[in-house]
């Protein structure tokens, strides 16, 4: 499996580290309860399909991607830098 | 038909014409009392163990493909109970048991070989650890003994004992582990469970759950709508995709095994041994090839086949350990689909929907576990409530924190 890695290139799946789901949002805020951590920490979507996923590209360019991945096929569908899913500035 | 060396010579004298199925090829009935989604070990063992120790034979077993053509087909082999935390040790040990009286049990040569598991341990950190886990599965009541190198050694000669990073020093030893015929496990179990009048229905994939109110009366199938009064999923790599169906989200990802075989030559190793310093199993199988495997690839798959790069990994961890491996070929290597649990711990339980129970999170630790777990979960489809052995194994111990994480690396499933 090679990953089309936006700045490096076409790079082996061997230089990238692998985290998870992509698109999980730590709840917070006042009416955080136990239970709603409990879900962000644990349950996953896990789908047999289109996957977006966190992976790192440690032997490269040392950047957090996105990365649009069949997960019956392995095919990998779309490669973003993981800094565009930042959509409001946390200042 | 009873198998017995009796009908075995009666056979061969009448050129084995006269053997019959080993079951039935059933078609599905209207409703059943229990459905069992998933023909594998775990299921086709709880449709057992519901006829035989429960008296509940009105059951259904529905497979998408054929029986066993998932991972019961696709491990290594290996039955152990080697365990450290409270609750996993008595339920291993529970497996362990059933497993020693199994063929009896089928009347099926499931092929238990008790030769042996061998943890290898490389530094005398390692050596402490090893020491605990022994201890804590002796106070347990299962068999284990801590070897120093001239006694493993006197086992193992072929390994390089003096490598330089990794040096063996010694190995943690379960006499009562060893293996299984795989594929024979699932046909024992499915025989046993047919001749009790367990339908056994293949190529029946279930496209959705029928739901009324908050219970769940039913499945769709690809061969029609089946009602039941219970459902029992145990669909290993696929439970997501089954509890999806049902509105529910597991603590659970999907990721592939890959397992390797090499060519067959005379015997090498007599029992299972494992590297300590890298994630490395290997043992003999009956036809002579070794069979071993490594790490999980480390990303969410359902494609049942893997990547080069943790072929090469295992095979590195390998010749590390064996540097005689480098002289065989390697014959054949396949990828099962584990579901990873997030703390590396299976789950037994209710689900949060009446009339549905869950069997899942297995990782790669699945088929030593499947007598007890066929056990245990016809315990609970039958009685509802958890047998003792099992009850840690709750679907809600993540959100009330009782995890069981024996590796100790949190919520991350790839890591287990």
């Amino acid at each position: 499996m090679r990953i089309p890695c936006p700045h490096c290139g076409a790079r082996d799946a061997q230089e990238f580290s692998y985290l998870g789901a992509a698109d999980l949002t730590r709840p917070d805020g006042p009416g955080l309860s136990q239970g709603a951590m409990a879900d962000h920490v644990y349950l996953r979507d896990n789908p047999a399909g289109p996957h977006r996923e966190l992976w790192y590209h440690g032997a490269g360019c040392q950047e957090w991607l996105v990365v649009a991945r069949d997960t019956r096929t392995h095919e990998i569908c779309a490669v973003e830098p993981a800094r565009t899913l930042r959509t409001e500035d946390p200042a | 038909m009873r198998y017995s060396v009796f009908s075995l010579l009666g056979q061969a004298l009448r050129g084995h014409r006269g053997w019959t199925p080993a079951w039935r090829d059933a078609s599905p009935k209207a409703a059943y009392d229990v459905i069992i989604v998933g023909g594998g070990g775990h299921g086709l063992a709880t449709a057992h163990y519901l006829a035989s120790r429960h008296g509940i034979t009105n059951v259904a077993v529905v497979e998408k493909g054929y029986l066993g053509s998932g991972n019961v087909g696709r491990n290594t082999t290996i039955i152990r109970s080697n365990y450290l935390l409270p609750g996993n040790t008595p339920f291993y040990e529970l497996s362990m048991k059933l497993w020693e009286g199994l063929e009896q049990d089928l009347n099926y040569n499931v092929m238990v070989s008790q030769r042996g598991v061998l943890n290898l341990y490389h530094s005398d950190a390692q050596r402490d650890a090893y020491a605990r886990r022994g201890n804590a599965m002796r106070l347990a009541g299962v068999d284990s003994e801590l070897l120093d190198r001239d006694q493993v050694r006197a086992m193992v000669p072929m390994f390089d004992y003096d490598n330089a990073r990794f040096p063996i020093r010694g190995g943690l030893l379960q006499r009562r582990g060893g293996t299984a015929r795989h594929d024979a496990v699932a046909w024992g179990y499915a025989r046993a469970a047919d001749q009790r009048g367990v339908d056994l229905i293949q190529n029946c994939e279930v496209t959705g759950l029928v739901r009324e109110g908050g219970l769940i009366v039913g499945v769709e199938t690809t061969r029609g709508t089946i009602r039941a009064g219970k459902v029992a999923l145990a669909v290993a790599g696929n439970s997501s995709r089954l509890a999806a169906m049902a509105g529910l989200r597991l603590p659970i990802e999907s990721h592939v095994l890959q397992a390797f075989v090499s060519e067959g030559v005379k015997p090498l190793i007599d029992g299972v041994v494992t590297f300590g310093a890298g994630h490395f199993y290997v043992s003999q199988s009956d036809k002579g090839g070794l069979v071993f495997g490594g790490d999980i690839d480390g990303y969410n798959s359902y494609a049942q086949r893997g990547n080069l790069p943790v072929i090469e990994d295992v095979l590195e961890s390998g010749m590390a350990l064996w540097p005689g491996l480098g002289r065989l070929r390697l014959l054949r290597h396949w990828g099962g689909i584990m579901d990873m649990s997030m703390d590396g711990s299976p789950i037994i339980d209710h689900t949060p929907l009446g009339g549905l129970y869950l069997n899942s999170g297995w990782c790669y630790g699945g088929f030593k576990a499947t007598p007890a777990s066929g056990y245990c979960f016809a315990h609970l489809i039958a009685t509802d409530t958890p047998h003792p052995v099992a009850a840690a194994y709750r679907l809600d111990r993540f959100a009330t924190g009782h995890l069981i994480d024996e590796k100790g690396v949190g919520a991350q499933p790839n890591l287990h």
